[in-house]
């Protein structure tokens, strides 16, 4: 892995200080607030928090989906093969949209158009991108229904949504979302509406896609669990803000912030024989409102007096991995001490 | 779909005969008679009369006799036009009333539509507060005055169109008591519209439908345009019973020989059979155009199954 | 605010048209009010403030109604034309215009003009106005009573009683009922002009209640399984008291904000039933009575029909606003934004 100011050639996806704030009655939301990644070609970069941290915005801010008003992308740049999406026109980001960045969201029951044919909405896609005609763009729906695993698919392309159950529906949405071959996936959270056991096949099938078409992905979620074994990288936000960056098996092996470690402790361990499911204590903060210090310091359980007065600073702790915190550092060196003595343990 | 009708079928006629017994129930307990003017009758000529109408035998068999006639829809001889069926009076009457109130609703829908959805589109724009505002207006002045105004200006100052009478469909002399019943329809269905389009665009299925790459035009003709109508289909069945108390006024207005006019003229006269004819006729059209709309429904949103 | 808002499976409701404004409380579960004190209405207070068109339908509907109190009193004192002063000089009594004098001048006299009898049409368009509101707010008075009444009970004890009982309301919505009211009026006619208001006020209330009897059941249905409605059982409450003490006062937003919305609706059927004749009789006059008097003469004394009409659409139309600005100020979560 190279470190990060020399990738940024033949990347296809530069976010550079995005920023995208709400006007709400309470107040500014600064959902976004200077946000900065990039994402190689056939790379899957993980973005990772809690609800209400911006992971969404930050994604339907690079299609600009956000919805205006009261969301406003305030500054940035969103660089896409070359091109500035923020600046662009309307006509030139909707022939990227769908064609060139695809989208699956996190609610297949609601995401799908219920007055409309499955056939229908997948044809859309290749009739407005690729000039299909009304039989070719059948047969591709057709196809690509087959390709997500959709059993008797011919015969189930007439179905509206709803007669779909929810994992199906999803992965009519993968099917919708990759019928022009994109070359960027962003999944917003994909898996979140779902059982358990649907969970699972719907990320196998994003897998095993993104191996045949070598697109690069975008997976949003909340769990650290699912990001584990299908990203390269990680992001972890908080209040709008990054707080950790780095490769995901860095960061899970040696993580940078006491948020991190926060939640990689609370992801359920099956193998654990006892004890308690951890759980960071508190709320997340009110967005409109955020205390002068550091937006976690409430609920840090290292917290010190500095953290209250002023903001973090983004730490470099090696190449391609930094942290937002005062105590970045430490919380590093803690970390690869445990972790060295979790293997030495293992050794044994 | 068909058990479903029969169903709605079984529940509607109950309704329809509760309807008819409360009208010929509220003619009966009420003081009075339609025979009964300034001048008292003697008594001779009034037991004539009674014995004529039947209205003599005990109230049992007068009511058998009304559901007789209800139920094979002829409803006998008006009181006061001597000789005319009513069955005839509705036949004639039926298309200036239908004529004027369709007309009306097709107006309300075209206008109301486009104003309503231009308004969501373009939320918190002036186009938006000038078109509600203009709705509000249309909510809050009376058809009866609205009439007047619109046949001061249009009839008695430009002299453009006709201030009154019916002169066949479709004629000029329509326009001013379509626009005068129409008014508050095209203002319903504009908020309505604007609502239900409002709803719909802030719905995950037309984020999706733009992260797709669709134009703007397409996102709400193809996406939003379906679920943000479907308010405006389900108020048509109640705006038909409203068109109805809507045309008793314009008819009156305008002096057209329609329904309504009739149905208060009946009233005012104590007209039993025209009274129970029309109120059934009433009642039985809006019945059956609630099962349309229903089944219209069902028809619209594929996620409804009866 | 709203973005969450799931798109709800739509229902076929057949609303009477009158209460399509408010149609949208059906679908959606009550607002916070139930946690919350005093603080609850200081805020909707504080957003009622911040909403131009709400203010000033506010101050709109004080002002006619202090207005119609007072002001033929008023105009009495001031030039001795009260609502129902006919001149006793034969060469008055015909219809003036606005501002205009018997000699052709002007004259601060009739800023509104007078009638055929040469009555002050000012001094009674504001009187027609105590008729006119006191019709819409008694009738809804009485639709509060029974729809809340209705509506709690049903939403309370639940199962197949209410069951039963909605499954009556939408009988009742099905029916054409305005046509039921005018053989009511019309059969019923009072000899007297105070019987047939009343009349007015059991017709106009008794078709009113249904769509408050659905919203407070929804409220209700929502409200019962809270704890404080547990609390009050488990110590042995009274269903009565439970119902009535407890759970009624706690539906009070969506009760205030529908009942603001149908004494417009209340209004203008009174105005078309008076239009018709089954309305207010004289020697009473409503604004719908005084403007349908008017109608006779648009052609030569058009002031007759304008002002008692545009008073009545100028106070509907701020009542709606009212109303739109209270449901926006009581239930953001009701809100269209």
């Amino acid at each position: 892995m190279l470190p990060i100011e020399m990738t940024n050639n033949g990347n296809l996806l530069e976010v550079t200080d995005l920023r995208t704030y709400f006007d709400t009655e309470d107040g500014i939301v600064k959902a976004v607030d200077g946000i900065s990644f990039q994402l190689k070609r056939g790379e899957t970069l993980g973005i990772v928090g809690e609800s209400g941290s911006g992971k969404s915005v930050t994604n339907l801010s690079i299609l600009r989906l956000v919805p205006t008003p009261p969301g406003k992308i305030v500054s940035g740049e969103v660089i896409f093969d070359g091109q500035d999406l923020l600046t662009l026109n309307n006509e030139a980001v909707r022939h990227i949209r769908g064609r060139r960045i695809a989208m699956i969201f996190q609610d297949p029951m609601t995401s799908l158009n219920p007055f409309m044919k499955v056939s229908r909405q997948l044809m859309e896609m290749t009739r407005l991108h690729l000039g299909h005609t009304k039989q070719q763009a059948y047969e591709h729906a057709v196809k690509m229904l087959e390709t997500v695993g959709i059993p008797d698919a011919r015969a189930r392309a007439d179905n509206y949504p709803h007669e779909f159950s929810g994992g199906m529906r999803q992965r009519v949405m993968i099917a919708m979302a990759l019928s022009c071959e994109p070359e960027l996936l962003i999944a917003d959270e994909p898996t979140t509406a779902l059982d358990v056991t649907i969970q699972a096949q719907i990320l196998e099938l994003i897998k095993r896609l993104k191996q045949a078409t070598g697109t690069s992905v975008i997976l949003i979620t909340h769990d650290l669990g699912i990001v584990a074994g299908m990203t390269d990288h990680l992001l972890v936000m908080y209040a709008g803000k990054i707080f950790e960056q780095a490769p995901t098996k860095e960061l899970f092996a040696t993580p940078g912030n006491p948020y991190t470690k926060g939640l990689l402790r609370s992801v359920p361990d099956p193998t654990a024989e006892q004890g308690e499911l951890y759980q960071i204590p508190g709320l997340p903060p009110d967005v409109a409102h955020l205390p002068p210090g550091c937006p976690f310091a409430a609920r840090c359980d290292r917290v010190q007096e500095i953290c209250h007065r002023e903001f973090p600073p983004f730490v470099q702790l090696t190449a391609d991995h930094c942290s937002l915190c005062h105590f970045a550092h430490e919380v590093y060196e803690e970390s690869r001490a445990e972790t060295a003595g979790r293997s030495s343990e293992s050794k044994l | 779909m068909l058990r479903f009708v029969l169903r709605r079928l079984l529940i509607t006629i109950p309704t329809i005969l509760v309807v008819i017994t409360l009208t010929w129930g509220l003619i009966r307990l009420a003081p009075g008679n339609f025979y009964s003017g300034e001048k008292p009758i003697p008594k001779a000529i009034e037991n004539n009369i009674r014995e004529k109408y039947g209205l003599n035998k005990p109230w049992y068999v007068q009511y058998g006799k009304m559901m007789g006639h209800v139920l094979l829809l002829d409803f006998g001889t008006s009181l006061k036009y001597e000789g005319q069926s009513v069955n005839g009076i509705i036949a004639r009457s039926l298309p200036v009333s239908a004529a004027i109130g369709l007309s009306a609703y097709l107006l309300a829908l075209l206008v109301g539509i486009t104003l309503g959805s231009f308004a969501a589109l373009k939320q918190n724009s002036k186009l938006d507060y000038a078109s509600m505002a203009l709705a509000m207006v249309g909510i809050s002045v009376p058809n009866f005055v609205l009439g007047p105004i619109l046949v001061l200006i249009f009839s008695l100052t430009l002299y453009w169109l006709p201030p009154a009478r019916w002169y066949g469909f479709p004629s000029r002399g329509m326009v001013l008591p379509v626009l005068t019943l129409s008014g508050i329809y095209m203002a319903y269905i504009a908020r309505l519209t604007r609502a239900g389009m409002l709803e719909v665009l802030r719905s995950d299925y037309i984020r999706t439908a733009r992260s797709k790459g669709l134009s703007e035009r397409q996102v709400v003709m193809r996406h939003a345009l379906r679920g943000g109508l479907m308010p405006v289909v389900s108020f048509t069945g109640p705006a038909l019973a409203f068109l109805l108390t809507g045309t008793v006024v314009v008819e009156r207005l305008f002096t057209l020989p329609g329904l309504g006019n009739y149905f208060i003229q009946a009233s005012l006269n104590r007209d039993e059979p025209l009274i129970i004819g029309i109120v059934s006729f009433i009642a039985i059209t809006l019945l059956l155009m609630n099962l349309v709309v229903d089944i219209a429904y069902a028809y619209l949103d594929p996620r409804i199954r009866y | 605010m709203n973005e969450d808002k799931r798109v709800s499976e739509p229902e076929v409701i057949h609303t009477p048209p009158e209460f399509v404004v408010a149609e949208e409380e059906l679908h959606t579960p009550p607002g916070e009010e139930i946690v919350a004190g005093t603080s609850l209405w200081r805020d909707a207070w504080r957003r009622l403030l911040k909403n131009r068109l709400a203010v000033f339908g506010m101050i709109v509907v004080i002002l006619v109604a202090v207005a119609s109190l007072v002001g033929p009193e008023i105009i009495k004192r001031v030039n001795g034309f009260g609502p129902d002063y006919i001149p006793s000089d034969s060469r008055l009594i015909k219809s003036f215009a606005p501002f205009r004098a018997p000699d052709g001048s002007f004259s601060w006299t009739h800023p509104m003009g007078t009638d055929n009898q040469g009555r002050d049409i000012m001094a009674r368009v504001l009187q027609g106005g105590q008729i006119s509101l006191m019709v819409g707010i008694i009738a809804t008075i009485v639709s509060l009573l029974i729809g809340v009444a209705y509506g709690a009970v049903a939403g309370y004890l639940g199962g197949r009683i209410d069951n039963l009982m909605m499954r009556f309301v939408d009988i009742l919505y099905s029916l054409p009922y305005i046509i039921l009211v005018i053989v009511l009026l019309a059969m019923f006619r009072s000899s007297t002009a105070v019987g047939q208001l009343v009349l007015l006020f059991i017709a106009l209330g008794s078709v009113s209640w249904l769509t408050m009897a659905r919203i407070v059941r929804g409220q209700v249905l929502s409200l019962k399984n809270q704890e404080f409605v547990l609390a009050a059982r488990a110590t042995g409450v009274s269903t009565t008291r439970i119902i009535f003490r407890h759970i009624v006062p706690n539906t009070l937003g969506p009760v205030i904000v529908y009942a603001t919305l149908t004494i417009p609706t209340v209004m203008l059927s009174e105005a078309f039933l008076s239009y018709l004749g089954f309305g207010v009789q004289p020697p009473l006059a409503s604004w719908g009575s005084l403007a349908s008097d008017g109608i006779q003469n648009i052609a030569i004394f058009p002031w007759q029909l304008i002002f008692p009409g545009l008073t009545m659409a100028l106070t509907l139309f701020s009542l709606n606003f009212l109303g739109d600005g209270l449901r926006d100020a009581l239930d953001p979560q009701m809100r269209k934004v």
